[in-house]
């Protein structure tokens, strides 16, 4: 990217001030290296979600942001509904609560070494990942209704999982304000056979040995011990959500001019928030909220059943569940008010510092963890919200690596049977239905996310609390 | 000439149609979406599926389309290697060929999620139409 015009506020925050038609000024966190490494791409389409009606003090990009659709991926902006502000479909993106979460085992890395084999056979036989595979649970429709309504909590009622894995999700389990009304016949049928599948592309299942500890003290309270194991599971709102982001942004588009909104790239698609389509979008987006966290519950339930059987007894606790793309109601102080606020990010995680009122009891003094995923085959980081992250991006930081190369890129340079043996040799266990899929999603064909991470503990996003590297990887 | 190929976004995959007719160069890039999945050689046209979708103009129409294939594929489980498009006006009516996805034949690499707005043209080149999108994965 051009730094020119940059002014460089801290070692990884850079502000970029408005000009021509953007509201407010565009801010990126990142050293020197990634922000030059970045594409131009995402300094325009930043500086697109600065002219929106109604945003508030800037226009995020986080220290993975990258190239995207209207918004950058990576991207974080929050909207004023008392200063028209908006609500876009194209902000929060097809995979809707595209997101992460951990279970801690309590097992060394020895016991699970014991068992690698044949713990990856079966939890490739009994999680659905890869195109065109469904899953055991089929809805009826007021079962599916109750789903969109309920999320982890409606799975955890159906038997998937514990009462106590809820306070360990973000808006404890269930997203309020889920309208399965708003959602089509269509985006409900997408989502019929595919409850508790995995997806495909980035989405992964692993078994994750925790490598390296940052803070201990932190680590302790996460439950997170040197060279014991948890799992990683990292899913969306499957067809479901895919669905209702069609649908919703090619409405917003269209409606658009109707609203007095010009939008500098269709992708930007939006809507005032006080509006009828804006408030379907957000009952139909909070309801794909809501089957992301039941996916991942339902998910989660399977993981466990197949632990249980190598490891009798045991209970795989949820460390936390975070979700990547999303639109969410929160408080936010804004030059010494507290404002409601519509807070977008799209491939960017929530971090609330220590002391917030939304974490439970057991985090509140420590902070949430935030949970960031690797590539396959590299590391994954825990890190925990700090308090100046309001401040700095309305408590936000990194979700994950980025692509370094296309796919087409990674299909010339790869075959997909040497990536898994090679990562054979490394230790790690990958399991696919698509070695072609395997090659697009090539380690190396993903950017370095240590650098992504040591940037937002340097900028103060959150805070590096352990390395996790991967054992077992089931791939979509 | 007709002709489709893949042309490169930062984080996903972009479709590109090219056709002596508009309507060629729907169907060129519906077999770009194709090649997202799998290598469309590998599908065989076996089963026809209808498609009718309606839009304003002719670049909500490509994105419409492709949309309503991305909805078959994900719930009819199919892949589809052949298609045949009609337009009206801001109307299409298309048949698809296809077959039901065979994992360990197909390779599926990876579902698209849905078409999007971005690098989104469709426009007369020259003696040719293309018509093109980036495509979420």
């Amino acid at each position: 990217m051009n730094l020119k015009g940059f002014e460089r506020l801290g070692p990884c925050h850079w502000r970029l001030a408005p000009r021509g038609a953007m509201r407010v000024p565009v801010e990126i966190f990142a050293d020197e290296a990634l922000l030059q490494a970045m594409d131009d791409k995402v300094r325009e389409q930043a500086e697109n979600v600065a002219t929106l009606p109604g945003i508030v003090r800037a226009s995020y990009a986080m220290p993975d942001a990258h190239w995207g659709y209207g918004f950058p991926i990576g991207g974080v902006a929050a909207f004023d509904p008392d200063e028209g502000g908006v609500v876009s479909a194209g902000g929060v993106g097809f995979d809707v609560s595209c997101g992460v979460r951990c279970l801690l085992t309590g097992l060394s890395v020895d016991a699970i070494l014991a068992v690698q084999e044949p713990l990856a056979e079966a939890l490739f036989a009994a999680i659905p990942a890869g195109v065109g595979s469904t899953g055991q649970i089929r809805l009826s429709d007021s079962e599916m209704d109750a789903m969109l309504r309920g999320g982890a909590r409606w799975a955890v009622a159906q038997g998937y999982g514990e009462a106590a894995d809820l306070e360990r999700i973000e808006e404890h389990g269930c997203m309020a304000g889920a309208d399965p009304k708003a959602v089509s016949a269509q985006a409900k049928k997408r989502q019929r056979e595919e409850m508790g599948t995995l997806g495909s592309g980035n989405h992964y299942l692993e078994v994750q040995r925790v490598a390296e500890l940052y803070d201990e003290a932190t680590a302790a309270a996460f439950g997170l011990v040197r060279d014991q194991v948890v799992v990683s599971i990292h899913c969306g709102s499957r067809g479901l959500g895919h669905q209702i982001g069609t649908e919703y942004l090619k409405e917003m588009a269209l409606a658009a001019k109707s609203h007095g909104i010009v939008l500098p790239d269709r992708e930007l698609a939006c809507a005032p928030i006080t509006s009828s389509v804006g408030q379907r979008y957000l009952g139909a987006m909070r309801a794909a909220i809501n089957c992301a966290l039941a996916n991942r519950q339902i998910l989660t339930h399977l993981t466990r059943r197949v632990f249980a059987e190598f490891f009798p007894g045991i209970s795989l606790p949820l460390l936390y569940d975070v979700s990547h793309n999303t639109c969410k109601v929160e408080t936010h102080e804004v030059d010494g008010r507290r404002r409601t606020l519509y807070v977008h990010r799209k491939g960017a995680t929530r971090a609330f510092g220590p002391g917030h009122p939304e974490l439970p009891e057991s985090l509140r003094s420590v902070g949430q963890p935030v949970l960031i995923g690797g590539s396959m085959g590299t590391a994954s980081y825990v890190l925990v919200g700090t308090k100046e992250s309001e401040a700095l991006a309305f408590s936000s930081a990194c979700h994950g690596a980025g692509r370094a190369m296309s796919r087409q890129q990674a299909l010339k340079r790869w075959q997909g049977r040497e990536v898994v043996e090679s990562l054979a040799r490394r230790g790690v266990i990958v399991r696919s239905p698509s070695f072609r899929g395997v090659a697009e999603e090539a380690p190396d064909a993903y950017k370095d996310v240590s650098a992504v991470v040591d940037a937002a503990d340097r900028a103060g996003l959150a805070r590096k609390v352990a390395k996790l590297v991967p054992l077992v990887c089931i791939k979509g | 000439m007709s002709a489709w190929e893949h042309f490169e976004h930062e984080a996903d995959i972009g479709v590109r149609g090219r056709g002596a007719t508009l309507a060629e160069a729907f169907a060129q890039a519906a077999l770009a979406l194709t090649a997202i999945v799998t290598d469309p050689a590998l599908v065989a046209p076996r089963v026809p599926v209808t498609i009718r979708c309606e839009a304003p103009d002719p670049e909500f129409l490509l994105v419409d389309w492709l949309n309503a294939l991305i909805y078959e594929m994900a719930t009819r489980h199919m892949l589809f290697s052949r298609y045949e498009v009609r337009l009206e006006g801001d109307r299409l009516e298309a048949t698809a060929w296809g077959e039901p996805v065979d994992r360990s034949r197909h390779q599926p690499a990876v579902e698209p999620k849905g078409a999007t707005f971005t690098a989104l043209q469709v426009a007369r080149q020259g003696e040719e139409w293309i018509a093109q999108c980036v495509v979420d994965v």
